[in-house]
């Protein structure tokens, strides 16, 4: 590695670390607690936009992997069994859990293509919201609608992510933590979808995306190249989803819904489908659009004295024109790949 | 001496259609072998079944004495056997020598880790398959477009980044399906060239094709498909004065045709 791309590392290294102080200057607070979820959907988008974007099975139960590691994380550190396993293995444990879910849904989906792979992985996702929801007789393992509760804060070795750190005569607020480790977790995984897309699994994927009997009599095997974009999509969700639970410290069903799958997918959609940069901007846009679209309420109140439209119903009737304003405008995506890419 | 490629007693059905019946192939190594006959003969299903896209209902395949038949597509031509399609199927909005690179998968070695933490040995591998890629291009003649998007370019040249992504694979056999269809007769003239080039270079060819001219001039040995079965197999010229072979093309009674 030459010197200048060391120091290109670290500069952004240090822009990324800085964001939260920033975000924090700007806008205070509490929108540092959500960029730290619209790091989490960076996660969850870029995960999807494997499966999706790379290999081009369109999956519509993706969160069912971010509750498989949500629950996964949860059940292994909290009251619930009495266990606290620590970070380090309930992290990739998540990941991992989430990934083979991934390979035991993939394996009966790969005769199916298009529409119908769209309504399997649809169907799934509403199976495992449910099956989580009922879990809880004849033997309580997910204790049901009620969800866990306590479950223990995201901690690595001496440092834990729900309290400040000190470094130094430095310190790092609480809230900064949790957004600083998610940033860090979604550049690695930007990172590593970059680096898989110019590579030989990665022109795979695109080939079989794009003519998959051609991309057969090229000597690739489409069942294995499927079900890694299965599993890899549904590592990074299940990651996604111990970071969530660690970070709420408490999950119910009801944070899985079909309505949270089609806004990961509308993330990609909106940031241009299978390219990395265009993803993130989707999944930040439409991560703090509703909180950015809550300034509704008081600039009605400036403008015509009164209330007229709650912000809550606006933000649903913005969020829709501007998906339909997209399709019109830019249908490629707000930041497609560049032609000839 | 063995064949490179024996198919024998090839048999295929769909619904109320004999496709295939009993049709017997040999191709020898380094020759150019034409497949030929009227629209409907089977040639392309006979293609389909070799390269393992579909699975024949009776006969066996063997390509250098190994059994492909039945085999998976990408084993078909892990085993030596590549092949063009009819109605060019490339990766439209890939660029050609990334259309060439997934051509040669098979020759690379690198996986999920080694795509995030590649090894020197595996940069080189994959710069390697790269420069290969590029020299291929250039030998079929369509270096300079390489960083475009194959779909890009114009129909002679889609079927030559074709040629040259099935080549990527470096077969044994290369199987073509018509792969002069379309083309305008300076076209076709180049092509020809292409063909004996490969074949002097070590490649054997098996040629599905209508232009007769094309197959008889550059054929060394000529099979005749009609209705499913083979009707004719030898030399172009013994093959092109066979009667059964004249009243397949020209529908009428054996040997009442002229030529």
């Amino acid at each position: 590695m030459s010197a200048r791309r060391l120091l290109l590392l670290l500069l952004a290294a240090v822009a990324l670390a800085a964001i939260p102080w920033l975000v924090d200057g700007l806008l205070g607070v509490t929108w540092v607690r959500i960029l730290s979820f619209a790091a989490l959907y960076v996660v969850l988008a870029l995960g999807l936009n494997i499966t999706v974007g790379y290999a081009g099975l369109l999956d519509l139960g993706y969160i069912a992997f971010f509750a498989v590691g949500a629950y996964t994380y949860a059940l292994l550190s909290s009251p619930q069994f009495g266990l606290h396993w620590p970070l380090w293995a309930t992290l990739p444990l998540s990941a991992g859990a989430a990934g083979l879910f991934g390979l035991l849904l993939g394996t009966p989906l790969l005769r199916l293509r298009g529409d119908y792979l769209a309504i399997v992985t649809l169907g799934f996702g509403e199976i495992t919201r449910i099956f989580i929801n009922n879990l809880n007789s004849p033997v309580n393992i997910t204790n049901g609608p009620q969800g866990v509760n306590q479950i223990d804060a995201l901690r690595v070795g001496g440092v834990d992510f729900s309290q400040a750190l000190h470094v130094g005569g430095f310190e790092v607020p609480a809230a900064y933590m949790p957004c600083l480790l998610f940033i860090l977790l979604a550049a690695l995984l930007a990172w590593a979808c970059t680096r898989l897309q110019t590579s030989r699994i990665g022109r795979a994927w695109q080939a079989i995306r794009q003519d998959p009997l051609a991309a057969a009599a090229c000597g690739i095997d489409l069942r294995r190249y499927k079900l890694l974009a299965f599993a890899l999509g549904a590592s990074a969700g299940g990651m996604a989803g111990g970071l969530f639970a660690g970070f709420q410290g408490f999950i119910s069903p009801e944070s899985f819904s079909l309505t949270e799958s089609i806004m990961v997918l509308c993330m990609i959609v909106l940031g241009g489908m299978g390219h990395v940069p265009g993803v993130i901007v989707g999944a930040l846009i439409l991560a703090t659009l509703p909180e950015a679209l809550r300034a509704l309420g008081p600039l009605q109140q400036a403008l015509l004295g009164h209330v007229w439209v709650d912000p809550a119903d606006l933000r649903m009737l913005v969020f829709g024109l501007a998906l339909v304003a997209m399709m019109l405008v830019r249908p490629a995506g707000l930041w497609p790949r560049g032609a000839g890419r | 001496m063995r064949p490179l490629l024996a198919a024998s007693g090839i048999g295929k059905r769909f619904g109320g259609l004999q496709a295939l019946d009993g049709v017997t192939l040999e191709v020898a190594a380094g020759h150019i072998h034409g497949l030929i006959g009227p629209n409907g003969a089977g040639k392309t299903t006979l293609f389909n079944v070799l390269t393992g896209l579909y699975s024949a209902d009776a006969g066996t395949v063997q390509l250098d004495g190994e059994v492909i038949g039945g085999l998976e597509p990408h084993r078909v031509v892990a085993a030596g056997l590549s092949r063009t399609f009819q109605n060019i199927r490339l990766f439209a909005a890939t660029p050609v020598l990334d259309n060439v690179l997934v051509g040669a998968h098979l020759r690379g070695s690198e996986g999920l880790l080694g795509a995030l933490f590649p090894s020197p040995a595996l940069r080189r591998e994959q710069a390697r398959l790269r420069d290969q890629a590029l020299a291929l291009l250039d030998y079929v003649g369509v270096g300079k477009h390489a960083a475009r998007p194959a779909g890009e370019l114009s129909y002679g040249d889609q079927r030559r980044v074709e040629i040259a992504r099935a080549l990527a694979a470096e077969p044994k056999l290369l199987a073509l399906d018509e792969p002069a269809a379309g083309m305008n007769p300076a076209e076709t003239e180049a092509l020809r060239d292409l063909l004996a080039r490969i074949r002097h270079d070590g490649t054997t060819l098996l040629l599905i094709e209508h232009d007769v001219k094309l197959v008889m001039g550059l054929c060394d040995r000529v099979t005749v498909l009609d209705f499913g079965r083979r009707i004719a197999d030898g030399a172009p010229e013994a093959v092109r004065n066979d009667p059964a072979v004249i009243a397949a093309y020209l529908g009428s009674p054996a040997g009442g045709a002229p030529e």
